[in-house]
């Protein structure tokens, strides 16, 4: 559901379901709805051979969270039956649920059954997830610090990439001073900045925000830079035979043009931050997600390492589906192929 | 409603201009598009130009915008020299060239939003829309038009500003014969309606003569003005009229004379 693709395609889809549907219940591919549970039920009986001699907290715990899912969905097959997103939602999502639960099963059952992995570096889903629940206060907190730093050094570098793509795209001095410069320090990796950071901020969280900024901002303005250059030139031939001043030229013409270079420079950047945030907080901040998977690995803790990953991969693909959603919305003009 | 005679057209003369660029292959010589031309238009007058390829009719068109400057002589509308573009001249393209990020009625503002006059010419943006009748297009962005709503919204958008002359580049040059004959009509239309001054350039000699008052013709390598000829059909005017027809052969012989192709339509 978190990418472009299925963005493009979800209306198609649906608007070619609807006339095969009836209103009340109706199995699309009843092979593909039963997988889920069926895979969920295999799990649990792996589960529980697998899981004997693990701490009784934690096997209760995993198979509380199996059976949750089990519970989420009977009520979705329930409420699907008046509300047609979740219907579609449920036939598009049921084979890829049901073989993450296959995968966790085949986890379990290669880790905390047969021990074919060395211990303690590999522990089984229940582990994970025992940590995941146990630690959740610290996770919580890494997760609150990581996202402060993200959203400071990603919008300080965003805004900053902003102004000088555009000064760099639009005005012929700047490209002849910037680009040199932009050429040289852009594909410089951000963290290889840390160190010199470190030293010149007063504070570790500034030298992040810093770093992280920096990795946005060369994305950003090579984008910026070569959308607004790229500009039609008959757009703004247009639009001055319309009376257009220059700001209007910029602002009007020239950065809306460049709007869809400008996202992919966004994408990238975002990519980019997560790296530098992951890395900044391993080397330098005492706080973050990055910190954390650290300091779990120093007590040799490798259930709260997997915990963590567990998070970034939620609040990672949380963030790049706002900004994907945000896109969309920016983006509207350039969607829809049908023609009147 | 926008009335009749709300923009009155200006008068435009050209006066021995010269335009020429550098030669991308030898960087010392320089191409000539236009040697010496010289053409004056009346205010409210429809003119076309018609000539072969390369004959210097776009980049004419170009400076009379303001969009480049000529390298000698001089081009006037009404007795103010061009020095650079002005919302006074409204052009429009083969390509309609809408903001494809602007919804149909927020292009077709775009003129008093680039003069900071929205706020008190709001109330013409409708009327316009209407005059052009994309009324329940008005919302709908530019890859939802087809070719010829697409021009519509860009005449609309030209329109706006009351230009005083309007430079036409072969806009109806990508739509099919239907829909070309129908928005020739329109253009006549508004032409009538609102007194612009029009020159529009064209490959399409029957266009031409349906719609011009009179025809430059061009000749290419260097663009010369080669000959002007009036007319003088009464309006609305039949496009298989004897007249018609016999105007059509003149040209086509001329042209044939000038060694150009003859089959009606100059595209090469």
């Amino acid at each position: 559901m978190n990418t472009s693709i299925d963005v493009v395609t979800q209306p198609v889809q649906s608007a070619a379901a609807k006339p095969a549907r009836a209103y009340a219940l109706s199995w699309k591919s009843p092979r593909a709805w039963f997988a889920l549970p069926l895979a969920l039920a295999i799990a649990f009986a792996i589960h529980l051979w697998a899981s004997k001699g693990q701490p009784e907290l934690e096997r209760n715990t995993y198979s509380i969270f199996l059976g949750a899912v089990f519970a989420a969905y009977l009520l979705a097959v329930a409420v699907q039956i008046v509300w047609r997103g979740l219907q579609n939602w449920l036939d598009h999502m049921s084979p890829i649920l049901a073989v993450a639960v296959s995968l966790l099963a085949i986890w379990e059952v290669i880790t905390a059954g047969f021990h074919l992995l060395p211990m303690p570096y590999f522990p089984g889903p229940a582990g994970v997830l025992w940590n995941l629940i146990d630690d959740r206060a610290r996770l919580l907190d890494s997760t609150l610090h990581s996202l402060l730093l993200l959203i400071f050094g990603y919008a300080l570098g965003v805004c900053i990439a902003l102004v000088t793509g555009v000064c760099i795209g639009w005005f012929g001095r700047a490209r002849y001073w910037g680009m040199p410069l932009l050429k040289l320090i852009g594909p410089i990796p951000a963290t290889a900045w840390i160190p010199l950071a470190m030293v010149l901020a007063p504070k570790a969280m500034f030298a992040a925000v810093g770093v992280i900024a920096l990795a946005v901002w060369f994305p950003v303005t090579m984008l910026t830079a070569s959308g607004i250059s790229n500009t039609r030139a008959s757009y703004l031939d247009v639009a001055r035979t319309l009376g257009a001043s220059e700001s209007y030229l910029i602002f009007r013409v020239a950065i809306p043009a460049a709007m869809p270079n400008i996202f992919i420079g966004l994408f990238m950047g975002l990519g980019a931050s997560f790296l530098t945030l992951i890395v900044a907080e391993t080397v330098g901040v005492k706080s973050g997600l990055g910190w954390y998977v650290s300091w779990a690995q120093g007590w040799a803790e490798y259930g709260k390492v997997y915990a963590a990953i567990v998070i970034m991969a939620a609040f990672f693909s949380t963030i790049m589906t706002l900004l994907f959603k945000l896109r969309d919305r920016v983006l509207v003009w350039q969607k829809g192929v049908i023609k009147w | 409603m926008v009335g009749l005679g709300t923009a009155e057209g200006s008068s435009l003369r050209i006066t021995g201009v010269i335009k020429d660029f550098p030669n991308l292959d030898d960087p010392d010589a320089r191409t000539q598009a236009l040697d010496a031309v010289s053409l004056s238009i009346e205010a409210g007058e429809l003119v076309s130009l018609i000539g072969p390829s390369g004959c210097g009719k776009s980049t004419l068109l170009r400076l009379l915008a303001g969009l480049d400057q000529p390298t000698a002589g001089e081009l006037c509308v009404g007795d103010q020299p061009i020095h650079g573009p002005s919302a006074e001249r409204g052009l429009v393209f083969q390509d309609p060239n809408l903001f494809p990020w602007l919804t149909v009625k927020r292009n077709i503002q775009s003129g008093l939003v680039a003069r900071n006059l929205l706020h008190d010419k709001r109330h013409e943006v409708d009327d316009f829309i209407c005059l052009v009748g994309l009324d329940s297009f008005a919302g709908a962005y530019p890859h939802h038009l087809s070719g010829g709503m697409a021009q519509r919204a860009a005449l609309a958008r030209a329109l706006i500003n009351h230009p005083k002359v309007l430079l036409l580049d072969e806009p109806l040059g990508a739509l099919d014969a239907f829909t070309r004959m129908r928005m020739q009509d329109e253009v006549l239309r508004l032409w009538e309606a609102r007194g612009t001054t029009m020159l529009l350039v064209t490959h399409d000699i029957d266009e031409a003569i349906y719609m011009s008052d009179r025809i430059v013709i061009m000749t290419s390598r260097p663009g010369r003005v080669e000959r002007i000829i009036d007319v003088p059909l009464e309006r609305p005017r039949q496009r298989n009229s004897a007249e018609f027809m016999r105007l059509r052969s003149d040209i086509l012989e001329f042209l044939h004379f000038a060694g150009q192709q003859t089959n009606g339509d100059l595209r090469s």
